[in-house]
């Protein structure tokens, strides 16, 4: 009997795998439900015998069956796309069954965990300080200083918190290792775990990804006596996209609203109900088991440039004609993400620009492709790495329509708790629309003869640009957290690259 | 059993937990289709909170609603990498054939950023969308 893989991520079921899984089965065919390789353009891809077909519909799969379909790619592992890729943290990815405990433990899983459980908490830290391992949620701070304060810092209680709101456009890695690995993501809290002397661990996701949700679920269900006596929990969102601030998510896993938390007190001493917290993002928990293993911390130092360590999982994403997960060492350009690898634009139209970390990253242009993903050259160029994730514009995007967006986006978001980001989106918002219009006459109001503070003469453009300018920095400078303190970049970075827009 | 009353047992059956608004107003928002002012007392009453600081809760988080929507809805995203990919140009006809009938809802990001324009209905999602295919889904809504 044939067996053939095909991906049950959400991805995969959005794209019809369901449809495709029992087509096969009806053609008397063996099914096995795996992790997805992350090669999207090419969803449903079924996999038999290391050979893929995709995108398959179900009338494929008789063709695929008698050796006869024009889908076939070829070996999946000697793909281009996976061949140029360095995998850690996605080593497993279209490899294994998501909830296989069999699978997880013959492709080397817990032997991290069992490692760790007869070392002194102290050196587990500094492993994971050697190994370079920075935070992969977008701030990138220091994996084992993070630890460490933990460790040292006093409490009733620790707590190891996952990040798993995933809310930034562009980024689907945290989905993909939930889904597809989610013991990974176990195994690296219960490390943590292990390392700072925490009880409980708690995950929260984002209402938005209901698969990830049941997988995680039944993960912990079956991983228990693994991570023992150390416990992990599931929370879920509510649909606001700011609790993906640390601080912010903290306040709504105790229940309240998702307002941000003035820092200090760090959550590393005052985090989850008042106790020391270490809060990582879903990449940084899932690379710990890779880190931990003998000669793992080494062997992460040695990938990557610079300060920036190890591999990043990249997303590329939006109109890209070969969309998906790349993980690889950091120092890859764009150019080569883009159009070596992704193949261009899916429209087949000229690259505009494009957006690197979520809705708050800087819009790039193509004069800066050559720009290495790295935490630090990307600051250098007012840019910011963030999640990971690439989103690809072709010609036809309005730079300007897009900075008005993330505006519009930081209104719709803003926890409300400081004015630069509740008052200042929407001011964003009108200003962009004003210096489309040409600059404005006073308003009603302005032109009462009792508003003797009020300008009365017409403001030009020239003007509402440089009010612009003042507002993005009131917003930098100001704001809280990464919400209203980011929002400029892609505002600035779209008014710098692509004024035409804003006319 | 008395709405209150299920609502009582809901609160109960996360007794012990840390935090346990946000999972009971889940399952409120699930079983009822909204987050109301009598179920606002009844959970205030519970865990031993003022209303206004549970009603500040359920106000704050967009997947809990004051009042019940029975209409179909569907999710359409419409953040950055579906708007790449072209999701404004479906919107007006979207909206055409949802009406009053379906209710049309924009979410940002369902994490399929590489093969959208992407939609979810319930837990179910959709993919790869152009205006002929979205319109069949909000009819078959």
């Amino acid at each position: 009997m044939t067996l053939v893989r095909i991906s049950d991520d959400a991805l995969a079921l959005a794209c019809g795998a369901d449809a495709v899984a029992a087509a096969f089965v009806a053609a008397s065919c063996t099914v096995e439900r795996v992790s997805s390789w992350g090669m999207h353009w090419l969803e449903p891809l079924a996999e038999i015998d290391g050979i893929g077909f995709g995108p398959l519909f179900p009338e494929d799969v008789a063709a695929v069956l008698a050796g006869t379909s024009d889908k076939r790619i070829g070996a999946i592992a000697d793909h281009p796309f996976i061949k140029r890729q360095q995998r850690l943290t996605f080593a497993r990815a279209g490899k294994t069954r998501p909830l296989s405990l069999d699978d997880y433990a013959d492709t080397g899983g817990w032997s991290a965990l069992k490692r760790v459980k007869s070392m002194a908490s102290p050196e587990i830290v500094a492993e994971v300080a050697h190994s370079g391992l920075r935070g992969r949620g977008g701030a990138g701070f220091p994996a084992g200083i993070k630890w460490r304060t933990v460790l040292e810092a006093q409490g009733p209680r620790k707590y190891v918190v996952c990040n798993a709101d995933e809310g930034d456009s562009g980024t689907f890695a945290d989905r993909m290792l939930m889904e597809g690995d989610p013991f990974q993501l176990l195994e690296g809290m219960a490390i943590a775990a292990q390392a700072v002397g925490a009880q409980q661990g708690y995950i929260y996701v984002r209402s938005e990804y209901p698969h990830a949700i049941s997988k995680l679920n039944a993960a912990i269900e079956l991983a228990r006596e693994h991570i023992a006596p150390f416990r992990i929990e599931v929370r879920v969102g509510a649909g606001a996209y700011v609790c993906g601030e640390e601080t912010a998510l903290l306040n709504s896993i105790e229940g309240k609203r998702g307002e941000v938390r003035a820092k200090p007190p760090l959550p590393a001493h005052e985090g989850l109900f008042g106790c020391p917290t270490v809060v990582h993002n879903v990449l940084t928990l899932a690379a710990i088991p890779h880190i931990m293993v003998p000669g793992g911390a080494s062997r992460y130092d040695s990938l990557g440039i610079d300060r920036s360590k190890g591999t990043m999982p990249i997303q590329l994403a939006g109109n890209i004609r070969h969309g998906g997960l790349f993980e690889t060492a950091f120092g890859i350009t764009l150019n080569e993400l883009i159009h070596d690898i992704g193949g261009g634009t899916a429209s087949g139209r000229p690259v505009k620009g494009v957006q690197v970390g979520g809705p708050l990253g800087a819009y790039i242009h193509p004069s800066q492709f050559d720009l290495p993903f790295d935490y630090e050259a990307y600051a250098g160029a007012d840019a910011l790495i963030g999640h990971g994730g690439v989103v690809v514009f072709d010609d036809r995007a309005n730079m300007g329509a897009l900075a008005r967006f993330a505006f519009q986006f930081c209104a719709a978001e803003s926890c409300g708790k400081c004015t630069p980001c509740r008052i200042g989106s929407t001011r964003g918002v009108e200003l962009i629309d004003r210096i489309w219009a040409g600059g404005r006459d006073a308003d009603a109001v302005e032109a009462l003869a009792q508003m003797h503070n009020a300008r009365k003469d017409r403001r030009s453009r020239d003007e509402d640009l440089q009010l612009l300018e003042d507002l993005c920095e009131t917003m930098q400078f100001g704001s809280l957290c990464a919400l209203g303190g980011f929002t400029p970049y892609p505002v600035r970075s779209a008014l710098k690259h692509w004024p035409e827009d804003f006319t | 059993m008395t709405r209150a009353a299920r609502i009582v047992e809901i609160c109960v059956s996360h007794r012990g937990r840390e935090g346990p608004l946000l999972l009971i107003l889940h399952d409120v928002q699930c079983e009822f289709g909204c987050v109301d002012a009598e179920a606002e007392r009844v959970i205030a009453h519970e865990l031993n909170l003022s209303r206004a600081e549970v009603h500040g809760v359920v106000s704050f988080y967009h997947d809990f609603s004051a009042e019940p929507d029975p209409r179909p809805c569907i999710e359409l995203c419409r953040a950055e990498a579906c708007q790449a990919r072209g999701v404004e140009e479906l919107v007006a006809s979207a909206e055409a054939a949802a009406g009053e009938r379906v209710r049309l809802k924009t979410v940002y990001c369902l994490g399929l950023c590489s093969v959208g324009p992407a939609a979810r209905i319930g837990d179910r999602l959709h993919a790869r969308l152009n205006t002929a295919a979205l319109v069949k889904l909000v009819q078959s809504a």
